[in-house]
């Protein structure tokens, strides 16, 4: 199962986070997922989004991300695991996973 | 002679359909097929009697019934489950304790799903509800718990939940969200004078208990509800008004049930574990349900045993109800004390009610009056707690 894994920074959330020993820097936990993690990186914040749209044959440019929300997706990672108990388990050791949070979405898959 | 069939097909049915979703990952499949089975058990059985082997007969009619509808389907996938099913080994009869049935019953409590989704799921799949039932008991429509039976197996499958016991490093975590699941069917119950609910929360967690006997908090589960449910039939007077627990007549309490309870903590302690959440609350309904009247039970049993549950999970709830002990325990005066000192309950009728209780208990009923009223502005109408209070408020003069 392929899955895309949104980091998601939540800056209220951030503000209260305790530090727990169990917190992995990044690489630390890039060592631990290789083998499951296809890819992924770092996005620039939601300041420097651009969301695009069309309007009949119109181009609707606008500064900003899509949703009005506090929380911001700050990265993604696209894990292949065995199955959804694997995906939770590689999301809750990752470094965002305090005071962040990782949303797993499996890909689309077209057998419906 | 229908009962008896129904009984011994409830008993197959899931275990049946645990395997046939195993087989094929199709779970209106698997569900269609054993119902189909059944219902044709239901209209020969009368005639021809019960087999000798029920199981089988309903493993071969709905295995021949899925290999049917596969077939007709004609697609690879399809042609891929046909094959799973005529090549597992029959098992004849189904071991009714395999561990299909637990997987069937973890998956549908998988965290990932919205707990109304795995309670939904549950009732349906492994107690086998049918879809107006569960709606009805949940006060939704038909039309709306099919859409979230459909969007919650749906998940399951587009998700990748495995369809599995848990590994042992996720076997204790998530055991305790299945036992959640089931405790929230038998309090949805409880309040019902319909205990359909109730009972069902009651068989599914005796199943649970034959399949991980080990399992001490499921144990606890067990009893804490037998315990509770076999006050059932004194908790409602006959007009349907509510009986607080001191003036139940206990000689109609359920004794079978009760033992059965006592039995269960028992064998719980065997473990030698320390006690959990479900345990600590089956020892505090057994205090209850052994008192032989309301004024001796040991209420310091019942405050340590809440001291011990708080430090296990920690709740307002529960620190309430240790107040409400205390105040039995000390003299209502220091029961009134430890209600202050309960926090995060703003919106929460019990906390004025058992303040106002305490308040008639000693004579102060102006003050009394004011909690009952300020309960019943947080109660909704219509429901039995609140013509308790509402009796209450007169008692005092209110």
């Amino acid at each position: 199962m392929k899955y895309m894994m949104f980091v998601v920074a939540d800056p209220v959330a951030a503000a209260e986070a305790e530090p727990s020993e169990n917190d992995l820097t990044i690489e630390e936990w890039l060592a631990e997922v290789e083998g499951k993690r296809i890819t992924g990186d770092r996005l620039c914040p939601a300041d420097d989004a651009t969301t695009v749209r069309m309007s009949g044959t119109e181009v609707l440019v606008s500064d900003g991300p899509f949703t009005e929300s506090k929380e911001w997706i700050a990265g993604f990672d696209i894990l292949e695991c065995e199955n959804l108990d694997e995906a939770i388990a590689i999301a809750a050791r990752h470094p965002q996973a305090n005071g962040g949070k990782l949303e797993l979405r499996p890909f689309w898959t077209s057998d419906e | 002679m229908e009962e008896a069939i129904r009984s011994v097909a409830a008993a197959e049915r899931a275990t049946l359909v645990a395997t046939l979703i195993r087989l094929t990952g199709d779970w209106d499949l698997a569900e269609d097929c054993v119902q189909d089975a059944v219902e044709r058990a239901l209209a020969r059985w009368p005639h021809d009697g019960i087999p000798r082997s029920p199981g089988a007969w309903l493993t071969t009619v709905a295995r021949r019934r899925a290999l049917d509808v596969l077939r007709r389907r004609r697609t690879e996938r399809a042609k891929v489950q046909e094959a799973a099913i005529t090549h597992a080994p029959v098992r004849v009869p189904l071991d009714p304790l395999s561990d299909d049935l637990l997987r069937l019953i973890f998956t549908c409590c998988h965290p990932a799903l919205s707990l109304e989704s795995r309670v939904a799921l549950t009732l349906k799949t492994v107690a086998g509800l049918s879809t107006a039932e569960i709606a009805r008991a949940f006060l939704v429509s038909e039309a709306t718990l099919s859409q979230r039976l459909l969007r919650t197996k749906r998940k399951i499958a587009r998700a990748g939940i495995p369809y599995r016991v848990p590994p042992d490093q996720l076997l204790g975590e998530r055991t305790g969200g299945v036992l959640a699941v089931l405790y929230l069917i038998f309090n949805e119950g409880y309040g019902r004078s319909d205990g359909r609910l109730s009972a069902e929360a009651i068989r599914l967690t005796r199943l649970l208990v034959d399949l991980m006997p080990h399992e001490d908090e499921a144990r606890g589960l067990l009893a804490l509800m037998l315990l509770h449910e076999a006050r059932r039939a004194t908790r409602f007077d006959p007009a349907g008004e509510l009986v607080p627990m001191e003036e139940q007549d206990r000689g109609r309490w359920d004794r079978t049930e009760i033992d059965e309870g006592l039995r269960q903590l028992r064998r719980a302690g065997a473990s030698g574990r320390p006690l959990g959440a479900y345990r600590l609350q089956g020892e505090i309904a057994a205090c209850h349900a052994t008192a032989p009247d309301a004024g001796s039970t040991p209420w310091g049993r019942i405050v340590r045993l809440f001291d011990a549950l708080l430090l296990v999970r920690p709740s307002p709830v529960i620190a309430l109800n240790r107040a409400i002990a205390v105040g039995f325990r000390d003299g209502y005066d220091a029961g009134l004390g430890e209600l202050v000192v309960v926090d995060g309950l703003e919106a929460y009728p019990s906390l004025p009610a058992a303040r106002g209780d305490f308040l008639r208990r000693l004579g102060r009923h102006q003050e009394a009056g004011r909690a009952y009223r300020e309960a019943l502005r947080l109660t909704q109408d219509g429901t039995p707690e609140r013509r308790l209070l509402e009796r209450r408020l007169v008692e005092v003069g209110g």
